[in-house]
């Protein structure tokens, strides 16, 4: 195929473009040509196909994520908001945090280990983009049925491709979810959040200025692999009509990955660089399109300068690869030595590849000739947006009404068959121990991980000598979200906020993973909608405002939808980590308290899904202003040494809660059900807004006075006592028999 | 003088800024090592941490036992000079002939990182003068390729001559003969050990922090010495 320049394109305008197999609609492909005068060259028509993609333009999406703008609460935490790699978030001290949680699930599914590692890669290089050094990964995952035989070849792929990423990059994991369920039998939810630290000086943003600097590409060899990563996998259903896309799937180099990061780091430290940017999603066209918008516009790339892995590659697969460890800097002339001096220590490979001119255009040559002539913001920004039609879906209503009432489902009446569901709930997948995966995680490394799973969230000490520390935890309830996206999304706020503030940290800051089935689906247009409206109010009630984020369109399997899974992460930050308040009920004789209402909610609960595979009814109601109250109170217990453990309460309720602090402390607990409330539904509801806590017989008077006061409800249900769990006047449960319930789950599903 | 304890990064090295705290919080000076410096700095003792070094892609620690610091470091340990190779550390040393054997990929065949119990066999070695023998302790443990294997008959020289430093209590978790952790040369200045004791030296961070005992030991042998 002979080179299209752009002088080729003027003079043959109505040459043949492969613009529907890139992905583009004919409309799309009217307005480049609108925007360039003439038809795009080959190259141009590969950078507007992969930065116009659903995944990287968001086009069907921003116009409801401008609420989490829009709606921001006031927050003199934050330093960087949405738009660039990701937030950054003042946390004392002169120290800022950065984080950001992201999706990878098509890759994954198609290739799980690969996909899998190389969405840590891809996060982590998001945050190191920003100045900071990654601290910690944690990844939620979520998988189809459990003894599903897909589930046997995506879920050990995945696990190890995360841990022999992760691990071989230096990052502890500490924390995540993983979430069984058939409506994610053919698209498994791959989302991963990397955390990382810096000074507030060494903040590092995305632009290209300064005519005469240097582009220099540094990391990996850019290959064939990825190539329309973004457009053909991330923005479309599978069709098991079309060939396989496993050469969109790019291929992880953690060891690469690990000297980048040193590299970058000591590169930061120099101060060496003026702009810089990761490559990831949509490779070369993004970046140097991003870069050269967000500066004043214009800049020169030699094309043929990239070291290649394949020499074979021609100038639009170049500019489209995702070959993954790879990072693009702007560096003043007079730096560039000592930067490629700096890569050369670590063994990455740097080139300059071009330079940072004072014109508007973005001009890429291939060997002399010019490919592509255009202005950078009409790629990197001004894609389509789509105001695409949304509609509640009809058979809402029907599902909303099929609530587990006790009429409807069976309820266990007596001692008996409450233990007999809390054994069944406590050892069934959605519920059981994760060990078999998370023991596949260094959660050690770096020697700062102060909780990690099965903790309520992770926490990571950032200064050794004054004890400051950053928590996170990631949630996200598709079940509730299905029977009411609004609240569903503002459940998996209130959760993560309450296990931030369980662990002892005040939350400060949020970052959202959207995963959804297609949006040119008006039932799943709403869900979207409603979602994001949900979780914009709750984020402004709750003060916690977005920093960043993705979407995830597109998780279906011909017509059938994931259920709508808003993942929401939660950054806390916590003065001394000593304090901190972990889920294990340590010492005997502790007083136990359950802090919140519960009322009788089982709609979307993980009994009526256990027991009677059941989806139907409303969720939980949210009350915010509850969940910022009991948040004070926890963060405040914490701080003042009032409580020594403490679980939220979420699936599976305050049994399940319970198991888990008895297991983790070695300790059983004599409960008592309060007058008036039934057995079941204490055991089992899953009312939001509520904790249990483990307070020291000495700091009972404090404690109460201090929930008294602030007027949230405290009942002392029980003592930490003996080795069973027992409900008085209903069973007692040995911890033997827990452990020997909740633990093996997985393994023995997966063997 | 305070003691100087050296900690190499190779490419690829993770725990090193771990190790560096231990010798810290042990009472030594940490001290940087690069894999491409030959010169040691005038240290007294050398850790190889644990990490991942070129990513693993040969056999473990194939390559990092060609970098010109192993070159001195090999030297300086036929000396007598103390030398502990945590995890990866500890394949550096078997790829460079400091110690017999090789470690081979677990036989889960997955990754693994737990609290492992261990029991300390020999507390005459320079690493191991702080804990008492038959003592246990509890420390992390995480590795892929942590499997030690040797020919019988090295196994059996092992025992006789007192060499098993630590050995595996109540799960072996990677496969390896006779539940070996730990093991040390003849001098008993060179130890290999599997599990991390760097990430036991903190209550905050660690399980316990049984593991400060390795660092605090060597310090103890060269004080004396």
């Amino acid at each position: 195929m002979s080179l299209d320049t752009v002088k080729n394109a003027e003079q043959t305008p109505d040459a043949a473009q492969p613009w529907a197999e890139l992905g583009l609609k004919e409309d799309e492909y009217a307005r480049i040509r609108e925007i360039l005068g003439r038809r795009p060259t080959g190259a141009e028509l590969a950078m507007y196909s992969v930065m116009w993609s659903e995944h990287c333009s968001y086009k069907s999406s921003k116009v409801h994520l401008k609420q989490f703008g829009e709606k921001a609460p006031k927050n003199d935490a934050m330093l960087v908001g949405i738009g660039e790699n990701a937030g950054v978030v003042d946390v004392g001290q002169g120290y800022a945090v950065t984080f950001k949680v992201e999706s990878h699930n098509h890759p994954s599914y198609i290739e799980p280990y690969q996909g899998a590692a190389t969405g840590i890669g891809g996060i982590v290089r998001d945050i190191l983009a920003m100045g900071a050094r990654p601290v910690a990964v944690m990844d939620p995952l979520r998988f189809g049925a459990a003894d599903h035989p897909d589930t046997r070849r995506v879920l050990p792929g995945i696990v190890a491709g995360i841990g022999g990423y992760g691990n071989c990059l230096g990052l502890p994991n500490i924390g995540g979810e993983v979430v069984f369920d058939s409506c994610y039998q053919g698209n498994p939810l791959v989302n991963a959040l990397c955390v990382g630290v810096m000074k507030h000086e060494d903040i590092h943003l995305a632009k290209a200025s300064g005519p005469g600097n240097k582009v220099i590409l540094y990391g990996a060899r850019t290959g064939g692999d990825g190539i329309g990563g973004v457009s053909v996998l991330a923005s479309e259903t599978f069709d098991d009509t079309k060939p396989t896309k496993r050469p969109a799937v790019q291929v992880g180099d953690p060891f690469q990955e690990k000297l980048l990061i040193e590299c970058t780091l000591e590169i930061f430290r120099e101060d060496l660089v003026a702009g810089i940017q990761d490559l990831g999603g949509a490779g070369l066209s993004c970046a140097t399109s991003e870069l050269a918008s967000a500066g004043t516009g214009g800049m020169r790339i030699e094309l043929d300068t990239v070291p290649l892995r394949d020499h074979t590659l021609s100038p639009e697969e170049i500019l489209m690869s995702e070959s993954q460890e790879r990072m693009c800097a702007i560096v003043e002339p007079g730096k560039v030595d000592r930067f490629l001096e700096i890569c050369e220590k670590w063994d990455v490979i740097a080139t300059v590849i071009g330079e940072v001119t004072d014109g508007e255009r973005l001009e890429i040559f291939w060997h002399g000739d010019l490919v592509v002539d255009v202005p950078p913001r009409t790629v990197a920004h001004e894609g389509p947006t789509y105001h695409r039609p949304y509609a509640r879906p009809d058979w809402q209503d029907a599902l909303q009404l099929d609530a587990p009432t006790a009429e409807r489902l069976a309820r266990p009446g007596t001692g008996a068959e409450l233990k007999d569901a809390l054994l069944k709930v406590a050892g069934s997948p959605n519920q059981a121990s994760k060990a078999w995966i998370t023991d596949q995680y260094d959660r050690f490394v770096l020697g700062n991980t102060v909780l990690s799973h099965p903790e309520d969230s992770g926490m990571i000490r950032i200064d050794e000598e004054t004890n400051l520390g950053v928590s996170v935890a990631t949630d996200g309830n598709g079940r509730y979200t299905k029977l009411d996206p609004y609240t569903g999304a503002q459940l998996a706020l209130a959760e993560a906020y309450r296990n931030v503030a369980a662990g002892g940290a005040k939350p400060l800051a949020v970052s959202d993973c959207l995963n959804f089935g297609s949006p040119e689906d008006p039932d799943v247009m709403w869900q979207f909608a409603e979602a994001t409206r949900g979780l914009a109010d709750a984020c402004q009630v709750l003060g916690t405002p977005v920093t960043g984020g993705n979407v995830s369109l597109y998780n279906q399997t011909g017509e059938v939808a994931i259920h709508p899974t808003p993942v929401v992460a939660v950054l806390g930050v916590i003065d001394d980590v000593t304090r901190r308040t972990p889920i294990a009920f340590g010492e005997q004789g502790q007083l136990l308290y359950l802090l919140g209402d519960t009322a009788d909610e089982l709609g979307g609960s993980a009994w009526s899904q256990v027991v009677h595979n059941h989806l139907g009814g409303l969720p939980p109601k949210v009350d915010l202003q509850r969940e910022k109250l009991l948040g004070d109170i926890l963060i405040a217990a914490s701080r003042d040494g009032m409580v020594d453990a403490a679980h939220d309460l979420s699936d599976g309720g305050l049994a399940q809660a319970l198991v888990e602090s008895c297991l983790k402390g070695g300790n059983g607990a004599r409960v008592v059900v309060p007058e008036g409330l039934d057995p079941f539904v204490f055991l089992f509801s899953e009312s939001a807004g509520r904790a249990v806590v483990a307070v020291p017989r000495s700091e009972e008077l404090r404690f109460n006075d201090m929930c008294g006061a602030r007027g949230l409800p405290a009942t002392r249900i029980g003592v930490v006592d003996g080795d069973a769990l027992e409900v008085q006047g209903q069973f007692t449960v040995t911890l033997a028999e827990l452990h020997e319930a909740h633990t093996g789950v997985i393994e023995a599903l997966l063997a | 003088m305070t003691t100087r304890v050296g900690v190499v990064t190779f490419p690829g090295s993770l725990d090193d800024r771990d190790a560096q705290r231990a010798v810290r919080l042990a009472g030594a000076e940490p001290v940087a090592l690069w894999h491409r410096d030959k010169d040691l700095h005038q240290v007294d003792a050398v850790v190889l941490p644990g990490g991942f070094s070129y990513g693993d892609y040969l056999r473990c620690g194939a390559i990092s036992r060609f970098s010109p610091v192993m070159d001195t470091i090999i030297e300086q340990a036929k000396l007598g000079m103390p030398v502990l190779g945590i995890c990866n550390g500890f394949q550096v040393l078997c790829e460079s002939h400091l110690l017999p054997g090789a470690l081979t990929r677990n036989d889960s065949l997955h990754f693994i990182c737990r609290d492992q119990k261990l029991r300390i066999e020999n507390a005459e070695t320079a690493w191991t003068r702080d804990y008492s023998a038959g003592q246990e302790i509890t420390v992390p443990l995480k590795n892929g390729e942590g499997r030690f294997v040797a020919d019988e008959r090295v196994l059996d020289a092992l025992e006789a001559e007192g060499r098993i430093v630590a050995r595996y209590l109540d799960v072996n978790p990677n496969g390896s003969y006779r539940d070996i952790a730990g093991i040390t040369n003849a001098a008993g200045n060179v130890v290999g050990l599997m599990p991390h004791p760097e990430h036991a030296v903190e209550e905050l961070t660690g399980p316990t922090t049984e593991g400060l005992g390795f660092f605090t030991s060597v310090l103890k042998q060269l004080v004396n010495a």
